[in-house]
């Protein structure tokens, strides 16, 4: 297994994380463990505000970029984290 | 009709006097106006009107008479004309100048009759003529045409050539040029008809249906392209342009036509192996910071008493301090295994290294060594085996990715983290001079002359080696080979066996380069030169058991420190033989390690798994902080400060380090401390934000007094020193 597997593996069985995705560039979910439709769901929403929040710090200065993104919540937190071609969601409960 | 040149005298333009006295008379001939006799009564009646400004004259000038000549000269051409000639390259007046003047042309279409034209048509009338003899109109139309023609040619004979317009002469030149119009039609339309029973049929021809063919094309496709104009979109654009530059010019640089097919092969084989695992490894960057999002989020309380607590009971307490426990880093497949050997990278502040081996001569296993992060305390960075255990590992200072690791079979290696293979990048092998027995330490020296990387390794064999790295192989010199001293035991013949002595530690001099200690299986500390080999420059017997550590003071020169499994700790200045503090801490000492923020302060871990800190300049006698870091079963083997971060990191014999932050009070320093400079000196910039004792704004400071730093720590440490020495003066 790759490296890259590991770490999703591992970041899905750290304390807390309720849900990983990873998401292509136009919004469709590649992988999950979590249900189809909270997938969908969570692809699409956080595909829009990525994008939009990574347009709002390269208008700012074309010369930086966006590295992450995290939305914290009264339930949970939910961590995106762009790349060239992909998104990486994941989401988590830290505070138990 | 040639215009009358008058020739008058130039004089003032006469106007006409209509006098009508009896008196004179002008007679103006220009003007036409000839008053007869005859008109004399006439002209009575009327009055004489004088303008006001006529010319006044007297009877003789009115009496004048004035000559006027018609000549046939041409009043508007010039008298003279000169040309250039270019033949002679000067003016040349020309003689004749041409005196006719053109009043009215008319383009006539009359020919000559006997130029080529009139001669043609003369010919084709003569041909209609013969050509009509049938029908008898046409032929006295011909004739009489023929006849006109013949009277009036003499006539147009006579007429002038050129410009006379001549009505009758032109009636007849038009109705020969109707009748040439008019013959040529004639012959098409004669046509032999039968009188009798001559019957015109005509049919016509079926026209050929005529129809439409078409096709239809489908329509292009379509498609609806929109987007957006960013700044940053332009600024892509703008860098993938340039990038595509520099690759072309890149490629022009590198022509070489085999390479490039080699190339090609590669590229596809990169690609076919790429599709399968393509969407993931890409990932691999984004995977590693969600990673250690999430264990921020996990120890969210860790995080921030790293960065932020500072234990405020210290104030209270009386100089004493405390370690806060921070993360702790395990690893499965290291559980067994015991910390051999801690090490910080000096450019990656928050990335160790820790190499796992184990101590124990009996149960020897496989090594491993790690380096992790503190930003990630549940998974290494990297991940290395060996097959003998690690016992030591030193990172490179100006290559933070080579490391140097030495094993429990006597070998040393050196790992490449930049090439993340499990096997490390060179490696000594029985052939290229190992040693023996284990290797306790390598320390990264600075490059050769040739530019080489090059490290000493100490084992106990005795040998201390120079390993460098030539042309990617690592090539051994031994430097030192350790002899116990005054133990030279006497063979029946003579020979003089010199009992190898083993070397568990070293250390360089900070400043001195060749000068190093090396600390013995025996107690002794031998103070060595790179230079001489065979001999040492001075021997210090630190104590009953090996020695475990050896490492110079960061600041003072002189001093160093040693500890040993004979439970103390020795303080030393290097030039008097017997050591300025000793320590008894009541258990076998696994490291010390000095602070890098200041020359009093130094941590000690022992076997009974207590973490001790001094600072001389607080309390000489009595650790300031003692406090069991781990399970009394664990023993603790190594510790080393962080060169930034008030933390340092203590590794046990189960394989567990654990992160311990020091409390204030462990990290005092004197009012007008600039160690600053020191510390950069040293290579530990950015500067700890919280050096500077108690100034929260420790940049404050750091312009205004510029040599103060080292001294300072310095001469804290001398004062302390001498208050000893003269008590062992005393005594």
């Amino acid at each position: 297994m790759t490296d890259v597997e590991e770490t999703l593996k591992r970041i899905q069985s750290h304390k807390g994380v309720i849900g990983t995705m990873v998401v292509n560039a136009e919004g469709i979910p590649i992988r999950t463990t979590l249900d189809n439709s909270t997938t969908v769901q969570y692809a699409g929403l956080l595909h829009h505000l990525t994008m939009k929040a990574k347009s709002t710090v390269r208008d700012i200065d074309p010369q930086n970029d966006l590295t992450f993104l995290r939305i914290r919540s009264k339930k949970h937190e939910i961590m995106v984290a762009p790349d060239k071609e992909y998104l990486l969601i994941v989401i988590q409960n830290p505070c138990e | 009709m040639l215009p009358a040149s008058a020739k008058a005298p130039h004089k003032q333009p006469h106007k006409q006097s209509i006098s009508i006295g009896r008196g004179t008379r002008k007679r103006d001939e220009d003007s036409g106006t000839e008053v007869g006799e005859g008109t004399d009564e006439w002209a009575q009646s009327k009055a004489t009107v004088r303008p006001p400004d006529q010319l006044e004259l007297t009877d003789t000038e009115l009496k004048e008479e004035f000559t006027r000549i018609l000549t046939a000269n041409n009043p508007h051409a010039p008298q003279n004309i000169v040309r250039y000639s270019f033949k002679e390259g000067t003016y040349k007046p020309i003689g004749f100048v041409n005196q006719l003047a053109v009043h009215y042309t008319q383009v006539g279409n009359l020919i000559p009759k006997d130029s080529d034209e009139g001669r043609r048509q003369h010919y084709r009338d003569e041909l209609v003529a013969v050509s009509y003899q049938g029908s008898q109109e046409s032929v006295k139309v011909i004739s009489e045409t023929g006849n006109l023609e013949e009277d009036e040619e003499p006539k147009e004979l006579e007429t002038e050539p050129g410009s006379q317009t001549d009505v009758p002469a032109a009636g007849a030149a038009e109705k020969v040029t109707e009748e040439e119009l008019m013959t040529p039609k004639q012959p098409k339309e004669r046509k032999l008809t039968n009188q009798f029973n001559f019957s015109e049929r005509a049919s016509q021809t079926y026209n050929n249906p005529v129809r439409d063919r078409e096709c239809q094309t489908e329509p292009p496709p379509r498609t609806n392209f929109s987007a957006t104009a960013n700044q940053w979109e332009i600024y892509d654009a703008y860098v993938e342009e340039l990038e595509k530059q520099e690759k072309t010019k890149e490629k022009e640089k590198a022509k070489t036509p085999v390479a490039k097919k080699s190339g090609k092969m590669a590229m596809r084989k990169l690609t076919s192996m790429e599709s399968q695992t393509d969407d993931l490894i890409k990932l691999s960057q984004a995977a590693k910071i969600m990673e250690r999002m999430v264990n921020q989020n996990t120890y969210d309380d860790i995080a921030q008493d790293f960065k932020y607590y500072d234990d405020a009971a210290d104030e209270y307490r009386d100089q004493v301090g405390t370690l806060l426990p921070l993360w702790k880093f395990q690893n499965d497949k290291a559980k067994r295994l015991s910390v051999t050997a801690l090490c910080w990278n000096p450019k990656y502040r928050d990335l160790f290294a820790v190499g796992y081996g184990s101590y124990d001569f009996m149960k020897q296993s496989r090594g491993m060594l790690l380096l992790y992060s503190l930003k990630n305390p549940s998974f290494p960075e990297y991940m290395f085996s060996s097959n003998s255990g690690v016992m030591c590992l030193d990172i490179h200072v100006d290559h933070p990715y080579l490391v140097a690791v030495g094993h429990y079979d006597g070998n040393v290696a050196i790992y490449n983290l930049k090439k993340p293979h499990s096997q490390p990048s060179f490696c000594s092998s029985a052939k290229s001079g190992k040693h023996s027995d284990p290797v306790w330490q390598v320390k990264w020296q600075k490059d050769d002359m040739d530019q080489n990387l090059n490290f000493f390794s100490v084992s106990s064999d005795g040998r201390i080696v120079s390993w460098t790295l030539v042309k990617r192989k690592l090539v051994h010199v031994d430097v030192i080979k350790l002899k116990v001293e005054g133990s030279t035991t006497e063979v029946p013949e003579g020979l003089q066996l010199h009992p190898v002595g083993c070397g568990t530690a070293f250390d360089f001099h900070k400043e001195i380069d060749y000068m190093f200690l090396v600390g013995t299986e025996e107690g002794r500390i031998y103070k060595c030169s790179k230079s001489y080999s065979s001999q040492f420059l001075d021997t210090y017997d630190a104590h009953n058991m090996s020695v475990d550590t050896v490492s110079w003071n960061p600041y003072h020169t002189k001093v160093f420190m040693s500890c040993s499994s004979d439970w103390t700790v020795k303080i030393w200045d290097h030039t008097i033989k017997t050591p300025m503090f000793i320590y008894d801490l009541n258990s076998a000492v696994g490291d010390v390690a000095w602070a890098p923020y200041s020359s009093t302060v130094f941590a000690a871990v022992t076997t009974d798994g207590k973490a001790y800190i001094f600072d001389l300049a607080i309390n000489k006698y009595e650790a300031i902080c003692i406090q069991p870091v781990a399970a009394k079963k664990n023993r603790l083997t190594h510790v080393q400060f962080n060169l930034i971060h008030p933390i340092i990191i203590v590794g046990d014999d189960r394989g567990h380090i654990i992160s311990l932050k020091l409390s204030p009070n462990l990290r005092k320093m004197p009012k007008d401390n600039l160690s600053q400079r020191h510390l950069e000196s040293h290579g530990l910039f950015p500067l700890p934000l919280w050096v500077s004792g108690h100034s929260s704004q420790p940049w404050e400071k750091k312009g205004q007094e510029v040599q103060k730093g080292p001294a300072v720590e310095i001469a804290k440490l001398d004062k302390l020193l001498n208050l000893v020495r003269e008590v062992k003066i005393k005594t």
